[in-house]
């Protein structure tokens, strides 16, 4: 039998702010531990929260981006549930009416666009970190996450494979980069991703029993832990054994699923209106400053990058996929760089040295505008592109303008007839077997001449230029 | 009633009569007299005290702080910062809260010195002060009676002339109740009229801190100094201005509207009460108030949608006791057997019985039958009081259907203890200020009126409060536990 | 509604308090009463009616996003029934609670 695999994600994103969801302590799980807590964040008795008026509008603004309806009167509920790092025993989350519902995603999957529902989107605060000792002896809990706020982004179960959950995963990490809401540094834990999967018979419109994976730290363990699944139920299906629904962890040393084997009580979080908050309404107003707040998207980028740069499509997608390397991109053009050669440049040879070396745009030595100086150098002649790759390299080391390098290094091609006369005339002279070659027909005796031009100018003459010289001189003997 | 008004230490400190040690002093020395049976303190530092009274004897209060030197208590379920805080709870018990209740910052800020942290029903849940982990309370004016609650700490220590002012906390009855006890004034201000922060949450929706004084002008002046926005919690009024409750006090209520509310719930009201309540009425018309009936359709329903809130939102602030952070913890292998013998060990039975009605109520499959229909019942409760107060200033009615009754009398059945609180209660799910004023006497024991009025008008409470002060017939009988003049 | 000490138990177990024999039994019926006395609002007509969560309707109370101090660690701690290199200790946690 054949089966369809079924996918929904459950994405939880840090928000970018100063401070906590609910009080003035600093919003950096990293500091030593438990020195960004107090009363409130701590859950000590008579303590009350207070929202964050950014962590609000951060919320709308990815809800907004990600197409979603906004709930103009949204309210806060709290989540009951008992464990070391949820100091007041509740997390105040969105219950019945979370800031946005109804949402999509685009992604592109072989060559088609197709859209993965979104089905909510909720503010809600995180938890502190508890750290299991080894031997189980005991936990240790630091409060300093405690608090910081949270988006909760559940999608439909629209998601048909490993990769296309790969996919939405990277389109949704460009969006939320895009509206600067968040870091979403899945390794870091500021994007984390929770799958449910289930496989029915092909045709089937009910669900199978579902799998929860937890514990996928990277998109690449997100793919592989759902591949991993979907060959283990596909197995227990074939072998007429039973899904059992539960919750299994992926484990990163074996590239495996691992049941969670929790006596799992049913959960009762026992939701109910916060009393401690009041209500959120959101005119019309303000949503549209929040609406005008958001920078153009990627999935419009791209479509502007193939319909009015004339882009492919690869190219489109790659230059768009991180708005730091879409703003290079367009600060290159703005510099006057031709788009499809910028497009060249800023894929290949910028972003693979960034890459290599594990820096940032920000720390990019090359500016643009010295990258499209680099660009306009080789449009003009004035160096080859070979010469450009060295030029290239010299510009990386030493952040130098491209015009600079050529002239430090007396690369500049040499394009003049009057200079180049008297050293091709050489040429011909000492080298008759291959002039005799090249009118005999051979043509690749033509490319020893270039050759030997090039080596007398340190090849700094113009090929092109070379080689119709040659051409010229030897048909005019 | 005995002891000193706020007002008139107030202006004794300020005319340099005497000074703030003088009367800390003379606190601390009726404390050590009397409390000893009264039992009305979980804690007292005397030393603190007066270091605190000597700071403002030697000018670091302004001579315009509101409360002057002036000594007070606090309930302890409002945290101070270093002093311990237990609400009389087990699990709690050494408790050192690391920042202070905005009220109790404010208080300071006015220039009181606060000698102590009074005794309260546990987490305030109770109508006696005797779900306290640690000690019973008696009432002023009969030892072998409660003090009633869950503030009675408060109301006893103010009524025994103690302390001329305490805070407490009213969550559906829990000041004004053991102010008619201890035939003391208590004021529940309007929801949000002063700020929560701070203090130990038992129904978020319901909980307000309000005065235990001798006289309605007292409470004026310690409202004056505690009300006001506070950006630490969220729903505490904004917008409330500078306001000076004591202004119009005595304006009398000539051309003032009185409403009685018609059917009013009689079942178990004591003949005495509703007497005397019948007699402030009429001494209030005599004074020139015009009494008007008013209708309260929904009031029967009051207790039994208050018995679903409130013990909701109460097992969720509970949460937080699980003997992680602060607070008793267990020995135990394992975390969640930590969570549940910390928390069986630390809070007594009423509090259980309350986190395990509220727990029911929110669980899946009983939110809308319990919970939900509850707050729906709100609503047509808070509709009633605006209807009501189109055609009155204030409402009138008694405080409590009995006076204070004996210890462990109604300990056995919660759900009668419930009943009594009938009166009370409706103030709560419908935000309303309503205050106590003792109007008379029964067996011995004093009996309260209680005056409701819209939401933000205390100000017409206080003044109809005050003026029956002036009028009132009643003899005043002398606590058994409490100072001499 | 009658409620049974296994309901009381189920109940006990969601709120984390651990409850003897003794004290279920105790309870039930003292929960039977007050949920029978709370039947009375299922005979009221509510349907349409919007349920009240504040005494008062307030909306949009916002704090602007500015860092305020921390406690210092000790004051955070001072309370902690156990402590260990800046953080609190707890017995151990197993696999498979938790939330967010």
């Amino acid at each position: 039998m054949n089966y369809e695999t079924v996918i929904g994600l459950e994405v939880h994103v840090e928000l970018k702010t100063a401070s906590k969801i609910f009080c003035g302590c600093k919003n950096n799980s990293k500091s030593e531990p438990n020195t960004n807590v107090c009363p409130v964040c701590m859950g000590h008795p008579g303590a009350l929260p207070v929202l964050n008026k950014n962590a609000l509008e951060l919320g709308l603004r990815a809800a907004l981006a990600l197409n979603c309806q906004i709930n103009q009167h949204s309210k806060f509920d709290r989540k009951n549930y008992f464990y070391p790092d949820s100091p007041k025993g509740y997390q105040i989350s969105q219950f019945d009416k979370p800031i946005g519902e109804h949402g999509y995603i685009e992604i592109e999957v072989g060559g088609e666009r197709k859209r993965i529902g979104i089905t909510r989107l909720h503010l809600e605060e995180d938890a502190g970190k508890s750290t299991h000792a080894a031997d189980g002896s005991h936990t240790l809990v630091d409060f300093n996450r405690t608090g910081v706020p949270l988006i909760e982004i559940v999608s439909e179960p629209d998601i048909r494979s490993p990769e296309e959950a790969r996919l939405y995963l990277e389109a949704l990490k460009s969006i939320m980069e895009y509206c600067d809401v968040s870091d979403c540094r899945m390794e870091e834990g500021s994007l984390r991703c929770d799958a449910n999967i289930s496989l029915r018979p092909v045709g089937s419109t009910t669900f199978g029993n579902k799998a929860e994976l937890k514990n996928m730290n990277s998109f690449r363990n997100v793919q592989r832990g759902l591949e991993y699944e979907v060959e283990r139920q596909r197995e227990l299906y074939e072998a007429g054994e039973p899904v059992v629904q539960e919750t299994r962890r992926f484990d990163e040393a074996t590239q495996t699923t691992i049941s969670m084997r929790s006596k799992e009580e049913a959960h009762d979080y026992r939701y109910f209106p916060e009393p401690d908050l009041v209500d959120l309404d959101i005119d019309d107003a303000w949503l549209a400053q929040i609406r005008a707040s958001i920078p153009e998207l990627p999935a419009a980028k791209r479509r502007r990058y193939e319909e009015e740069l004339g882009l492919p499509a690869y190219d489109a997608g790659v230059l768009t996929a991180d708005p730091k390397t879409a703003a290079y991109y367009e600060q290159v053009l703005a510099a006057g760089a031709d788009a499809k050669a910028a497009s060249n440049w800023v894929m290949s040879d910028i972003l693979g040295a960034l890459n290599s070396e594990g820096k940032t745009f920000a720390e990019c030595p090359i500016t643009p505008e010295n990258l499209a100086g680099l660009i306009g150098e080789i449009a003009s002649g004035k160096i080859s592109s070979k010469q450009g790759r060295e030029v290239f390299k010299a510009m990386w080391e030493t952040g130098k303008s491209a015009a600079a390098i050529i002239k430090e290094q007396g690369m500049e091609q040499i394009s003049d007839v009057a200079v180049l006369g008297p050293i091709l005339d050489e040429v011909i002279a000492h080298n008759e077997k291959s002039v005799a070659d090249y009118k005999g027909g051979k043509d690749r005796a033509l490319a020893a001449l270039v050759g030997q031009v090039m080596k007398a100018t340190k090849g700094k003459a113009n090929p092109a230029l070379v080689n119709q010289l040659l051409i010229e001189k030897i048909n005019a003997l | 009633m005995s002891g000193k008004t706020v007002k008139e230490i107030l202006t004794s400190i300020r005319q340099g009569e005497t000074k703030s040690r003088d009367w800390v002093q003379q606190s601390l020395s009726a404390i050590e007299q009397i409390d000893g049976e009264l039992k009305s303190f979980l804690l007292v530092d005397p030393e603190a005290a007066l270091q605190t009274a000597d700071r403002i004897d030697n000018g670091q209060a302004s001579e315009r702080a509101l409360l002057r030197g002036v000594p007070y208590a606090l309930k302890d379920n409002i945290v101070t910062k270093g002093v311990r805080t237990t609400a009389a709870s087990r699990i709690l018990e050494n408790y050192i809260p690391p920042y202070s209740a905005t009220s109790a910052q404010k208080l300071e800020a006015a220039g009181g010195v606060m000698v102590g942290k009074t005794n309260m029903d546990e987490f305030a849940m109770g109508s006696s002060t005797e779900t306290s982990a640690f000690q019973k309370t008696a009432n002023p004016y009969g030892k072998e009676y409660v003090p009633g609650g869950s503030s009675g700490g408060s109301a006893a220590a103010v009524a025994a002339g103690l302390v001329p002012f305490a805070l407490g906390s009213d969550t559906g009855g829990s000041i004004r109740q053991p102010a008619a006890f201890c035939g003391c004034f208590g004021l529940k201000p309007t929801y949000g009229r002063v700020s929560r922060y701070g203090l130990i949450a038992f129904a978020s929706s319901l909980d307000q801190i309000g005065p235990f004084t001798r006289t309605a002008e007292d409470a004026a002046i310690v409202l004056n100094a505690i009300c006001g926005h506070d950006p630490m919690d969220s729903t505490s009024a904004r917008g409330q201005g500078e306001i000076d409750f004591t202004e119009g006090i005595d304006a009398g209520v000539k051309g003032m509207r009185i409403g009685i509310v018609r059917n009013l719930p009689e079942e178990g009201l004591d003949p005495a009460i509703k007497a005397a309540v019948e007699e402030a009425i009429r001494t209030l018309e005599q004074a020139g108030a015009q009494v008007v009936e008013v209708e309260l359709p929904h009031m029967e329903y009051a207790v039994a949608t208050y018995y679903l809130i409130a013990p909701a939102e109460a097992s969720s602030n509970l949460a937080r006791f699980d003997g992680v952070r602060y607070g008793r913890r267990a020995e135990a292998s394992g975390v969640i057997d930590m969570f549940e013998r910390s928390r069986s060990e630390g809070f007594g039975m009423e509090v259980k019985r309350r986190i395990i009605i509220g727990t029911y109520a929110l669980s899946s499959g009983y939110y809308d039958a319990y919970y939900k229909r509850a707050q729906q019942m709100r609503t047509l409760i808070r509709q009633d009081y605006d209807r009501a107060f189109a055609h009155c200033d204030v409402i009138l009615m008694p405080t409590t259907p009995t006076t204070a009754f004996k210890f462990g009398e109604k300990a056995d059945n919660p759900l009668q203890m419930y009943l009594n609180d009938i009166y009370t209660i409706p103030a709560n799910l419908a935000g309303l200020p309503g205050a106590s004023v003792p109007c008379g006497f029964a067996g011995g024991l004093p009996i309260g009126l209680q005056i409701l009025a819209k939401p933000f008008d205390e100000k017409s409470i206080l003044r109809v409060a005050h003026a029956y002060e002036q009028l009132r017939s009643f003899a005043w009988q002398r606590p058994v536990l409490g100072v001499a003049e | 509604m009658k409620i049974t000490a296994e309901t009381v138990s189920h109940v006990a177990r969601l709120a984390r308090l651990a409850m003897p024999p003794e004290d279920l039994r105790q309870l039930a019926p003292q929960l039977s009463d007050i949920l029978e006395y709370a039947e009375q609002l299922q005979q009221v007509q509510l349907d349409g009616v919007e349920p009240t969560s504040h005494p008062f309707h307030e909306v949009n109370v916002l704090r602007d996003d500015v860092v305020r101090p921390s406690l210092p660690r000790d004051l955070a701690l001072a309370n902690a029934p156990e402590a260990e290199a800046g953080q609190v200790r707890v017995p151990a946690v197993l696999e498979g609670g938790g939330g967010a």
